[in-house]
């Protein structure tokens, strides 16, 4: 009892932590792997392996090389790692998805001052680099094992539409990347997150509802352009980031209609077939500007703001 | 505009324990500065017999209030205290006799007017028993030229965890309260009073509807959403009038006067018997504290005779807390006196079973900017901090910040951001 801890209010804390947020997106990203080793075999499981450990590695790598404290305990560098994995095609080289989480982790994140720190979203650039970099390997679609033998085909995006039904797209019965095949997976682990409160559903719902609208207006089956590609994956778990996407609803509402826009308009205009990671790539870099002009008004500040301007000027 | 507040674990597990006198104590030490405002000069000296309700230190200042001895015996000198501002006041140190003689001459004051009625208060040494220990008489003497006064809004939230002493009053006082109400309105020319009842005290708010009842109705009682920090003065403003006490101003400026429901009680109780503010009621609570209850002490008693009232186990103890969880201040030494401003005192045990949560970068999740009640962004606010960044700290008005600690509650990355606050606010008047 001699000593005392003295410290600054508040003296209780909620139980949410870091770790925590991370491992609930660990959990709702579960669902989608299940189905991805069902459609695709053993080796999604084990691509998904090399990208969540060497995603940590790279980061315990860092945090050793630039003499910061360990961080890995937080449980980001999985997260990153298993995203990564599911925006790659399951035939990709393994060495492949090592330089991919390199660039995630060590690029775009560590580089830019770690967690919190980097203003684009780690999985996402780490795709686009390897999109850009190994064209072919990154577009080697087959059709999922339990389907038919395993061959090349034609990705949903590409070509006439309707090569598959709702259906099959709802479930996962199509050719794709590894995390992003079933929507309904990716719902179901979107449901939990917003159950757990770890997400508000603002930006993927804004997202999905502008790319269904866009869509119809250009003439598309909106239904099939939502299902199909990235666009569950990007909207749930890439859109709803905390670091790199506004703070406020209404920031969150704008990132998601900006980022449904871009998708369909380099879906149905430019030359690449799919465009979430480069529309969610976009937003975060809109993210500062939507922050500042999203900023919360303080209650009781208006009419003292507006004189303290004026007296500055 | 709406409030959201945390939902907090409400632990009032004292809400049932009717408060109990404790015995006297041999000494007590009154501090010559309890409430906001100026110290006051010591009015007696070593060796003087004092009684009960006698005057011991008073201030020409006007905003100062009076301190009254709350025990009757001798003085045994007058020692220094170190306040937790940084702050040194004089202490006058008192054996008690255990008689606890009351002084001669205790009548209920002479009141006619507005004047006569905040010189009344401020003779009874009445400050803000919530916790901030605004001088009460300052309140009530607002300039009737500048403000007009028509509501006035009893605060009896209560949104503090572990806190019972307001419900407690409300239970065990009501007509006092009531009284209290009375003399205010009178006196003030008061149109509407509101009492303000966080829904975690039903049993409080049926008693206060009942007497409202049979006071005429004039008074009415709002139910509030058990959410923290409901009793923050612009908050319980906004929830019940729903007007907006803008930056800088105080409820005056909207017409809103607002007291503590024990501040009321005392007021109708003073009116009553003419007895000064003497005493206070105080939960005792935390895990290392065997018996929680609500007690009444006489002011000057040390925090440590408080805790071993309630069984504390002083060796399992790490920490004590003055007031509340979420904005009570952390105690240094168990033998500091009790003020008329510390409605609570609890006692934590040493939590080194389970691991501290490690601190981590921000992750921009925006949960403290949802947490904060006056709409800052306490995240945005930290970063400036540390860059000490004056201009936006000034344009992001961090001055508004009350401190109630709601952002560094629901922080995941465990940051200190209520304390960056604080400590810009300071960064911010050098």
């Amino acid at each position: 009892m001699d000593n005392l801890t003295v410290s600054p209010s508040p003296h209780i804390r909620s139980g949410a932590t870091t770790s925590k947020i991370m491992l609930h997106v660990l959990i709702a990203l579960f669902p989608a792997l299940v189905i991805s080793a069902y459609l695709f075999g053993g080796r999604a499981l084990v691509l998904t392996s090399v990208c969540m450990l060497s995603a940590v590695i790279w980061e315990k790598l860092c945090n050793i090389v630039m003499k910061r404290p360990d961080t890995t305990h937080d449980l980001s560098a999985f997260v990153t790692g298993m995203l990564l994995a599911f925006n790659l095609p399951p035939t990709l080289p393994y060495w492949m998805a090592v330089i991919g989480t390199f660039v995630a982790i060590v690029i775009v994140k560590q580089i830019f001052g770690g967690l919190g720190q980097n203003f684009a979203n780690p999985a996402i650039v780490g795709r686009i680099v390897l999109m850009l970099s190994f064209t072919g390997p990154m577009t080697n679609w087959i059709m999922p094992s339990v389907m038919a033998d395993v061959s090349t085909a034609p990705t949903p995006l590409v070509d006439n539409y309707r090569l598959y039904s709702y259906w099959d797209l709802f479930i996962g019965r199509c050719p794709g990347c590894l995390g992003e095949v079933s929507a309904a997976a990716l719902i179901a682990g979107g449901i939990y997150l917003v159950a757990v409160r770890v997400i508000t559903p603002h930006a993927p719902l804004a997202f999905i509802a502008t790319a269904f609208a866009f869509s119809w207006a250009a003439g598309k089956d909106p239904l099939y352009q939502i299902l199909s590609g990235g666009l569950m994956l990007g909207a749930i778990f890439m859109a709803t980031d905390y670091v790199t996407t506004p703070v406020s609803k209404t920031g969150k509402v704008i990132f998601g209609i900006g980022c449904g826009i871009i998708t369909c308009v380099i879906r149905f205009y430019a030359n690449y077939p799919e465009g979430v990671s480069f529309s969610i790539l976009i937003m975060n870099i809109a993210t500062p500007y939507i922050d500042m002009v999203t900023r919360r008004k303080p209650v009781g500040a208006a009419a003292v703001k507006k004189e303290a301007q004026a007296g500055e000027k | 505009m709406k409030l959201k507040g945390l939902i907090l674990d409400h632990r009032k597990d004292t809400a049932a324990s009717a408060s109990v006198p404790i015995p006297v104590p041999k000494k007590v030490s009154i501090p010559m500065l309890q409430s906001m405002g100026a110290a006051c000069d010591v009015l007696v000296k070593k060796g003087d017999k004092v009684l009960v309700g006698q005057k011991i230190g008073d201030s020409d200042k006007y905003m100062s209030v009076p301190v009254h001895s709350s025990v009757s015996g001798t003085v045994t000198g007058i020692s220094e205290l170190l306040l937790v501002s940084g702050k040194v006041c004089k202490c006058v140190d008192i054996e008690t006799d255990g008689e606890q003689t009351v002084i001669d001459g205790l009548k209920p004051p002479l009141v006619t007017d507005r004047d006569s009625f905040c010189r009344a208060v401020r003779e009874s040494g009445c400050c803000g028993l919530g916790g901030a220990g605004f001088p009460t008489h300052v309140k009530f003497g607002f300039d009737e030229k500048k403000f007009s006064v028509d509501t006035l809004v009893v605060n009896a939230a209560e949104c503090e965890p572990y806190l019972t002493g307001d419900h407690r009053e409300m239970l065990e006082n009501a007509d006092r309260i009531f009284e209290g109400i009375e003399h205010i309105r009178k006196n003030l020319d008061i149109k509407n009073v509101y009492i303000g009842i966080e829904k975690n005290k039903p049993d409080a708010i049926e008693l206060m509807k009942r007497k409202a009842a049979q006071g005429g109705g004039s008074v009415t009682i709002v139910p509030l959403k058990a959410k923290y920090p409901q009793g923050a003065e612009k908050v319980i403003v906004y929830n019940i009038t729903g007007r907006v006490v803008q930056e800088g101003r105080i409820p005056a400026d909207v017409g809103v006067i607002v007291i503590n429901v024990s501040t009321c009680g005392f007021i109708g109780e003073y009116m009553a018997t003419g007895m000064p503010l003497v005493k206070k009621r105080m939960t005792v609570s935390g895990d290392a504290v065997k018996t929680p209850c609500n007690v009444i002490v006489p002011l000057g008693i040390s925090f440590k005779e408080v805790l071993a009232f309630a069984d504390c186990d002083f060796d399992d103890m790490s920490k004590a807390i003055a007031g509340g969880p979420m904005m009570g201040i952390d105690l240094f030494d168990l033998s500091d006196p009790v003020c008329k401003t510390h409605s609570a005192v609890l006692a934590l045990k040493k939590e080194d079973k389970k691991p501290k949560p490690v601190q981590t970068n921000c992750i921009r999740c925006g949960r403290c900017i949802e947490a904060c009640p006056v709409g800052l962004m306490p995240t945005v606010l930290e970063k400036a901090f540390d860059k000490k960044d004056r201009e936006t700290l000034k344009k992001m008005k961090v001055s508004l910040c009350m401190n109630c600690g709601s952002c560094t509650y629901v922080c995941p990355a465990k940051r200190n951001l209520a304390e960056k606050n604080q400590l810009a606010k300071a960064l911010l008047r050098t």
